[in-house]
């Protein structure tokens, strides 16, 4: 138990209390309890919004903790963002039941449609919540577990890595547009109505899963958090900086980087799977490699290897978006390139980064500043 | 010309009897021929009917436009003498010509014309009527349209006929369709024998009409009767189907093939200029594909030149000028991109990859700004347009064969300029050590830039020629960037040899197993293979050895 506390400083976990705390109450109370005409009140749809870049945030997270940590770029992670979501789609298209368009009970719409006559085998089971939950952790697992295995053990690494992942999620998207598939092709999976019984459209029920998202969001912390100070931890950091000094020092990298993988893997479907309900659609452009490299540059922004910096970079980015979409569409792309080549040429440690150079100089005469540091960085990883 | 020549002897006897004149024989066919015309102009159907089969025993090709003018209702009777005359609408009056001669007979109006009235009868006799004149037209494609049509009324009587222009023609084409029609025909005979020797003179067209012309002979009848009764005769026909179908198998198999190469050298053109930059300066260019598409708006931006300011005569040079026109437009753009931002982040190459993807959103917008985001249509020059057709059934388009060659070209012009110049020494002096190439006094920022460039221009060709065979639109680049990836990593890095065979056999593997697997199943299956591949040979099939593999 005192190993769980020592994860982080004390003003550490003051921080993660109050920011976490705050997330969790006032949201809920400001939509809740306070009158619709008081401008306090928080509208019904910002709820939504806050917690599908609450899912972003777990995603960016989960991405953090291979990239900032083990230093392995995967730009797949949304195939697992999106199969997690898939597992939680499938299970509310079956509790659509008799409520589809074709009111056949056996069958989503979608197959109705295309006049297929059962169900297929890979659907079987999804009617249970638990067992749906369990492919949500199990269907990325397995296949991260896998993929990693193969990439891992013969060496793969840097920019190799990033392309095969890449790769694997264009296939993934490929695939998923079919409608031999049996997930609703280009459609995807949609018109959803309740999940455990509460309707999705119910504003406490939207209430409900901000607050799941908030919670998962914070186990995601505290997992990464404890991962990142354990010993494997400090192997997975010495790997992103040295891999083979590390590998001849006599550590397993793949098996390191496998675990790291895998479990960054896992928390990306579990946000997927929150996701899903929450926006009420899961389709293939999930899979679009734009969408992946995306998360690496919330997590460049925030700053990398951090994990707060990634929760950071996700709600600024995905707020940023939301404003310039709805003000200014045609502006939007520039400001993301442009933030995709100032955050890698002007601040390679992101907001973070740049936050506590501020206060170490602010602190002490200026001993290294962060550029020479990050050309030592870089140097290491070159050698 | 024994069908012609025949009849004309058949006329002399006649002209001998009747006038015992010593005439010469096609004076005597003159005068039938004539006769014949002017039978056409009797007021009877049946007489006209009559006058056609005679015109088509006679088999001269003079009584061409007096047929056609009669199906066409352009034959009329002078009512002053009842003279039969070719009338085409004329400025006031018609004017009238002779059905046979064509020569000039003056002018007169509507009201002193009575037209020659055809049925549906007739002018389908007249149809068949043609069909037999024409088949000795020296027009070759005349010649297999009245093919065809002989082949449509399955007449026994122009059998000999047909057999007969089939030992003189000598348009591969024509032959064929003279030899389907022909043995259709026979086919239909009484006698075995006939439909036999039919079979044999098919032999050597082996095609698919043959094959749904033959294919009934050899099933059974739902009794368990052979629609065929003779046994040999099934055995030749069912020996003939198995011979068409596996000429087919190779077609088909040839085709596929020559598709994959044509994707392979799309890929190859997409992929040279990224293997180019990645192997020299270990960079992963992800606005490598907006370099295409700069180059494909630059072709556009040049056809719209061409189309305004030059003529019409040298609108097919277009494309000519658009290759050095989108080699510096992308690749000052690249040298600009290298001097501007790249070059700060050598060492870091993730985070190369990450601002060259944000520059690729950049280009993106900028491009869907100027000129909008609907698709932009680049046309084929006529020289481009069209296809050839080795063997018939096997049609390969001007514009895959264009882009099989430039591509082959631009992977040559690519190796010389490696191979002999001093730049392409400094290039691969880089490539191999970089610190110890910079001790000996080589320029190696300067050669990056210029590497930067050149593979850039090179994706701006690439783009003229994808503007050729697709869309212009500002997304271009993003559908060709993942498999310039695959095509790089499974080739290796920095190898021309491995650009060349990756690309090539990600072409060929996916065209081959399209047909089985369906489009996008096939590039899945290929991407698995891919990453499969990846796990024996992480460096590609051509890998660096020595010290530059460890760099």
């Amino acid at each position: 138990m005192t190993r769980l506390f020592r994860i982080q400083s004390k003003a550490g976990w003051a921080a993660f209390v109050v920011i976490f705390g705050i997330a969790l109450v006032a949201v809920p109370w400001l939509n809740l309890m306070i009158p619709v005409d008081s401008p306090y009140h928080l509208p019904d749809y910002m709820v939504s919004l806050l917690g599908k870049y609450l899912c972003y945030a777990l995603l960016a997270l989960s991405l953090d903790l291979v990239w900032g940590y083990a230093g392995a770029l995967s730009l797949g992670h949304g195939a697992f963002f999106a199969l997690g979501g898939y597992c939680m789609g499938m299970h509310l298209m079956r509790q659509i039941g008799t409520r589809g368009v074709y009111g056949n009970a056996d069958l989503p719409d979608f197959m109705v449609f295309l006049n297929w006559k059962e169900l297929p085998w890979y659907w079987f089971g999804f009617d249970h919540f638990a067992f749906a939950m369990v492919m949500v952790v199990l269907v990325p697992g397995v296949l991260a577990f896998v993929f990693g295995w193969f990439a891992f053990r013969s060496r793969i690494t840097g920019v190799y890595f990033s392309i095969i992942t890449q790769a694997m999620l264009f296939a993934f998207m490929l695939a998923f547009f079919r409608n031999e598939m049996g997930f609703g092709g280009n459609n995807g999976l949609t018109d959803f109505k309740d999940l455990l019984g509460y309707d999705l459209h119910d504003q406490s029920t939207r209430v409900g899963l901000y607050v799941a998202s908030v919670v998962l969001l914070a186990c995601g912390f505290l997992i990464g958090r404890f991962i990142s100070s354990s010993k494997l931890g400090r192997v997975l950091v010495a790997i992103r900086d040295a891999e083979s000094r590390v590998r001849f020092l006599g550590y397993s990298v793949t098996n390191a980087k496998l675990f790291a993988f895998t479990i960054s893997a896992v928390l990306a479907g579990l946000a997927g799977a929150l996701y899903v309900p929450q926006v009420g659609i899961i389709n293939p452009s999930e899979f679009s490699p734009a969408n992946s490299i995306e998360v690496a540059v919330w997590v460049a922004v925030g700053g990398r290897g951090t994990l707060f910096g990634a929760i950071l970079g996700a709600f600024a980015i995905n707020g940023a978006k939301s404003y310039f979409t709805g003000a200014a569409p045609e502006i939007w792309l520039f400001f993301l390139g442009a933030l995709f080549i100032g955050v890698t040429l002007l601040m390679p440690k992101g907001i973070l980064g740049l936050a506590s150079g501020l206060a170490a100089r602010l602190k002490r005469p200026p001993a290294a500043t962060p550029q020479q540091e990050t050309a030592l960085v870089a140097g290491r990883e070159h050698a | 010309m024994l069908h012609r020549s025949l009849p004309c002897f058949l006329a002399l006897f006649a002209a001998l009897a009747f006038l015992g004149l010593a005439a010469p024989a096609c004076a005597a066919s003159d005068a039938d021929l004539a006769a014949a015309v002017a039978k056409l102009g009797e007021p009877g159907f049946s007489e006209k009917l009559e006058a056609i089969e005679t015109l088509a025993t006679l088999g001269d090709t003079r009584a061409v436009p007096a047929l056609q003018a009669l199906t066409d209702g352009n034959l009329y009777l002078r009512d002053a003498d009842n003279l039969l005359v070719v009338a085409t609408e004329g400025d006031p009056d018609y004017r009238l010509s002779d059905p046979l001669t064509g020569a000039a007979l003056g002018s007169a109006g509507f009201a002193e014309l009575s037209r020659v009235i055809a049925n549906n009868r007739l002018r389908s006799a007249i149809h068949t009527a043609l069909a037999k004149l024409q088949i000795g037209d020296p027009d070759p494609t005349r010649r297999l349209a009245a093919a065809q049509e002989i082949a449509r009324d399955n007449a026994p009587e122009t059998a000999a006929l047909l057999s007969e222009v089939l030992e003189h023609e000598t348009n591969a084409g024509v032959r064929a369709a003279i030899a389907i029609s022909l043995a259709k025909i026979n086919l239909s005979s009484e006698l075995p024998a006939e439909r036999l020797a039919a079979l044999k003179k098919l032999s050597d067209t082996l095609t698919l009409e043959v094959r749904t012309l033959l294919a009934p002979l050899t099933s059974a009848n739902s009794d368990g009767s052979f629609a065929e009764p003779d046994p040999t005769v099934r055995k030749e026909a069912s020996l003939l189907v198995s011979r068409i179908d596996r000429r087919l198998v190779l077609q088909d198999l040839a085709l596929n093939l020559f598709q994959g190469i044509s994707l392979g050298s799309v890929l190859l053109l997409a992929a040279v200029g990224l293997a180019i930059t990645f192997g020299v300066m270990g960079v992963i260019n992800m606005a490598h594909g907006e370099m295409i598409m700069l180059g494909a708006y630059t072709a556009f931006c040049v056809q719209e030149a061409f189309r305004m300011w030059l003529p019409e005569s040298v609108f097919g040079l277009y494309l000519i000028v658009s290759i050095p026109a989108a080699f510096v437009v992308a690749g000052l753009v690249g040298i600009a991109l290298e001097r501007g931002i790249i070059r700060f982040l050598y060492g870091r190459p993730l985070e190369t990859l990450l601002a060259t993807w944000g520059i690729s959103l950049i280009l993106q917008q900028v491009v869907r700004s100027v000129f909008g985001a609907p698709n932009r249509e680049v046309s084929n020059p006529a020289w481009m347009t069209g296809a050839f057709e080795p063997l018939p059934g096997m049609v390969l388009t001007w514009n895959r064969i264009s882009i099989i060659l430039f591509a082959l070209a631009v992977l040559v012009a690519i190796g010389l300029l490696m191979r002999f110049t001093s730049y392409g020494l400094q290039m691969r002096a880089v490539t191999q050590n970089r610190p110890m190439a910079a001790a000996m006094g080589i320029p190696s920022g300067w050669v990056d830039a210029l590497t930067f460039g050149l593979g850039s221009g090179i994706a701006g060709v690439a783009g003229v020629a994808l503007s050729q065979v697709g869309n212009v639109s500002p997304n271009l680049g993003q559908t060709y960037i993942v498999d310039s990836f695959m095509v790089v990593v499974f080739g290796g890095v920095g190898s021309l040899w491995g650009v060349l065979a990756g690309a090539m056999s990600l072409g060929i593997v996916n065209k081959i197993l399209e047909p089985y697997a369906g489009a996008m199943l096939g590039k899945i299956l290929v991407l698995v293979l891919l990453i499969l591949f990846i796990q024996k040979r992480p460096r590609g099939l051509f890998a660096l050895r020595g010290r530059a593999a460890e760099a």
